[in-house]
Parts: C-alpha cells; sequence; structure tokens
C-alpha cells in the first residue's frame, strides 16, 4: 500500500515540476509587445496556409488503429495466463495455443485482406 | 516511523527527479558530441570546457526565449501536450529498482535501522505499471499533432500514433517470456531472478524483438518517422517554441532511459555485473552502493547504443516500418512465447 502512495506522490510532484516550468517560463521569458501577426500563423514553409489543416487522412490508420485494439485485448489475455502457467501445466498450455490459434487466425485474414498493407491504390 | 518514510520516499524523489533531468540535459550534449564524433566534427565545445556547460546554456535559452501559439491552435490542448509527454515519461520510472537497499539510522537518530529500497514504489505489478504508463506517453504526441492545427504536425502525429500502437503488441509480446521465466510482475523478483543467467541468453528473439520495439516506442532513429526533418519538417512538435519544445525534447530523451532502464532490468541481469555467477559471493547488503554503479553503467551504455545506431543507420520509410512490425516482429514474438511456454511445461514441468 505504502508502495501505491509513493507512486501517487512521484506522480503530483512530477506533474508539479512540468506546469511549475511552464508556468516560471511564462511568468520571465521575453514577449514582443508589438509583433506582427504573421508570425502566428500555421508552418507552411514561408507560403499562406491553404485550407484547413485537420484534413481527411488515410483510411489505414483507422485500420490499423482497429487491429491493434482487437490484437492488444488478446495480448492482455496473455499476461494472467503466463503468471499461472506454470501452476496450470500442460492443460493451461493446450488451451492457449487454441487460443494463439484462433488469433493467427485473425492475423492470417487481415494479411491476406491487405489491411497491413501500406501502400495503396 | 510514518514521517520517516515519507521523509525518505521525498528525498528519493527528489533525487530520482535531479538524476534524471541532469541525465536528459546530459544526453543532449552527449548526442551532440558522439554524432560530431562519428561525423568526424568537433561539436559544440565552446561553453565550458569541452563544452560542458552546453545544456545549462540551452536550459536558459529555453526558458527565455519567445513562446509562439499559432493563432489557429486548439488552445488547452496545445499547451497541454507538452507537459502530459513529459509527465507520462519521468513518472514511469517509478518502479524501476536500481539495486536492493541499504539499512540506515540516518547518522543514529533513529534506533531500529531502517532499510532503505533503491527504488521510489515497489509496486508487485511493476511490469504492467511501465507498459501502463508508457502506452499514455502516445497521447502527449497526438493531441500536441493536432492542436497544432498544422499539416506537418497532424502528418507527424497521425504517423507516431500509428507507429507506436503497432509497436506496443511486440512489445508486450516479447516481454511475456521474461515473466514466464520470472513468475512474476515485480521488477525487483524478476532480477533477484536473473542471478544465474542474464534472460537476454534464454531469450535471445525476445531481447531482439523487445530491443527493436523499444527503438520504435521511442521515436528514434531508424524509427523517427513520427519527426522525420526531410519530409515533414520536425513532424508533431513543428508548431512548438521555447520551452514547451523543451519538453517534447525532455520526454523524448526521458523515454531513452526508461527504456534502456527497462532492458537493463528485464533482459540484461539489472544489477548483477556478469551474465552468470550473481555477486560471486560479494556481501551486496554490506556494500550496497555497488548494485547501482553496475545498473547505471548498463543503462549508459545502452543510452550510448541508442546515440550510435542514430547516427549510423539511415531511417527507414513507413510503409517498411509498419511492414516490419505487423508482419515480422508480432509474429516473432508470438512465436518466442509458444516455444518459451512449451519449453517451460514440457522440459522443466
Amino acid at each position: 500500500m505504502v508502495s501505491y502512495i509513493n507512486l501517487l506522490l512521484f506522480f503530483c510532484i512530477v506533474l508539479l515540476f512540468a506546469v511549475g516550468t511552464l508556468i516560471l517560463a511564462k511568468l520571465i521569458r521575453y514577449q514582443d509587445p508589438n509583433f506582427d501577426p504573421i508570425k502566428i500563423q500555421p508552418y507552411e514553409c514561408g507560403e499562406d496556409p491553404v485550407g484547413d489543416a485537420w484534413i481527411r487522412f488515410s483510411i489505414s490508420f483507422y485500420l490499423i488503429a482497429l487491429i491493434f485494439v482487437l490484437f492488444d485485448v488478446e495480448v492482455a489475455f496473455l499476461f494472467p495466463w503466463i503468471l499461472s502457467l506454470s501452476k496450470l501445466g500442460l492443460l493451461a498450455f493446450i488451451e492457449m495455443l487454441i487460443f494463439l490459434s484462433i488469433l493467427f487466425l485473425g492475423w492470417l485474414y487481415a494479411f491476406k485482406k491487405g489491411d497491413l498493407r501500406w501502400e495503396r491504390q | 516511523m510514518l514521517w520517516v518514510e515519507i521523509g525518505i520516499s521525498f528525498v528519493k524523489i527528489a533525487l530520482v527527479l535531479f538524476v534524471v533531468l541532469t541525465l536528459v540535459a546530459y544526453l543532449t550534449l552527449a548526442e551532440r558530441r558522439i554524432s560530431a564524433f562519428i561525423q568526424d566534427r568537433l561539436g559544440p565545445n565552446r561553453v565550458g570546457p569541452f563544452g560542458i556547460l552546453q545544456p545549462l546554456a540551452d536550459g536558459v535559452k529555453f526558458i527565455f526565449k519567445e513562446d509562439i501559439i499559432p493563432d489557429r491552435a486548439n488552445k488547452p490542448f496545445y499547451v497541454m501536450a507538452p507537459a502530459l509527454s513529459l509527465v507520462t515519461a519521468i513518472v514511469a520510472l517509478a518502479v524501476i529498482p536500481i539495486g536492493k537497499g541499504f539499512n540506515t539510522t540516518l547518522f543514529g537518530l533513529l534506533e531500529d535501522p531502517f532499510y532503505v529500497k533503491l527504488q521510489i514504489a515497489d509496486v508487485n505489478a511493476g511490469l504492467l505499471f511501465v507498459l501502463a504508463i508508457t502506452s499514455l506517453s502516445v497521447y502527449g504526441v497526438v493531441l500536441g499533432g493536432w492542436s497544432s492545427n498544422s499539416k506537418y504536425s497532424l502528418l507527424g502525429g497521425l504517423r507516431a500514433a500509428a507507429q507506436m500502437i503497432s509497436y506496443e503488441l511486440s512489445l508486450g509480446l516479447s516481454i511475456l517470456g521474461v515473466i514466464l521465466l520470472a513468475g512474476s510482475l515485480r521488477l525487483n523478483d524478476i532480477v533477484e531472478a536473473q542471478q544465474k543467467i542474464w534472460f537476454a541468453i534464454p531469450q535471445a528473439l525476445g531481447f531482439l524483438v523487445f530491443m527493436v520495439s523499444s527503438f520504435a516506442e521511442t521515436n528514434r532513429l531508424p524509427f523517427d518517422l513520427p519527426e522525420a526533418e526531410p519530409e515533414i519538417v520536425a513532424g508533431y512538435h513543428t508548431e512548438y517554441s521555447s520551452m514547451k519544445f523543451a519538453m517534447f525534447f525532455m520526454a523524448e530523451y526521458t523515454h531513452m532511459i526508461v527504456a534502456s532502464a527497462l532492458m537493463v532490468c528485464l533482459f540484461l541481469g539489472g544489477w548483477y555485473p556478469l551474465p552468470f555467477g550473481g555477486w560471486f559471493g560479494i556481501d551486496i547488503e554490506r556494500y550496497w552502493y555497488l548494485p547501482p554503479i553496475v545498473f547505471i553503467g548498463k543503462v549508459f551504455f545502452l543510452l550510448f547504443l541508442f546515440i550510435w545506431v542514430r547516427w549510423t543507420i539511415p531511417r527507414f520509410r513507413y510503409d517498411q516500418v509498419m511492414k516490419l512490425g505487423w508482419k515480422v516482429l508480432f509474429p516473432l514474438g508470438v512465436l518466442n512465447i509458444i516455444v518459451t511456454s512449451a519449453v517451460m511445461v514440457f522440459v522443466y514441468k
């Protein structure tokens, strides 16, 4: 229990440090009173920015995120299994083999469908 | 007794924070000096002897520099992102044990000796905690990239998100073998279990997968696509300046320290000096300062490796990065865990 309190304490102090640094920098840094508004344009190689930056992006990013959620849940299942494998023995091993082969089938499906392929037409 | 404990916790936290921030500052100098050495240049050598005061000069400059927030940025998230990234990077260090510990009476102040652990929080799910916190670090990068409202930042943030979640899978899988061998998630127990042999030897494949994945998780070359400067300016921190930029920078270097410390803990024997044989009968309860020296020495070597790799290997293309993660490292991680558990079940029962 004490270790979790230490953890919380550490988190609070680090948070305080991060926020404190930002505030300190805000207090003492130089701020040009009459700066050119062109300075706060988003960077686009010196040109005026064209259109909105929140553009539509490739569907691949969504697909990767979806596949990640699926597989990460399965990896999370493996943690308690691996911790108790030495007590459970052969039965648990076979069960996990079945589980992993289903995982592999899912991976193979994503592979065949081309969802893991980045370059698209 | 409770007050002693809290006081010692504060001292440990202050020490860790101080050491980590100093180390981060000097890592930037080391990176520049080593890269200069590799490319046959001199590197920064003007501020102080051999340039050792350069990080101080950089820090002062960062604090006094004018801060620019782009006019279209989403301000709350824009300000929050660097702090989030730095906090999640540093907090992961709380559960890393750099040695066993020692008894102290605080120079005779206490009647009973107090056992000080060389670790901030000895959590029994330490490894899970590190995994959880390091996966939170993707938020800082993505929020920073999205809220800047600049095309380069958005691209960098998206790339970072896809890359970090892809390699998190193989990272998690490669750790499983170590957990099986150690039988615990406590980092102390995992290091203790390596007294006879470092896990890098029976878990060579796991170590390889873990190492490559942690290079990708820290966004270091050869996987620094989120900030690939010839393609997308500076990626997710294109629009950041002054202290906010410095915080992203510090977060990146802190991630390197966390990754190195984890590699040492999980695969390279923690505070055991050689792959075999533990401490050869040296009483480390008495010479308690020896384990931290060994541990930190190994971390320094791995940090050097990070820098060395950065200035030696060229950058991958993004499709190659994703291919390596999903089609090579992920199956290798699954294979490693099947083989390891089969050996455990059939050979060692």
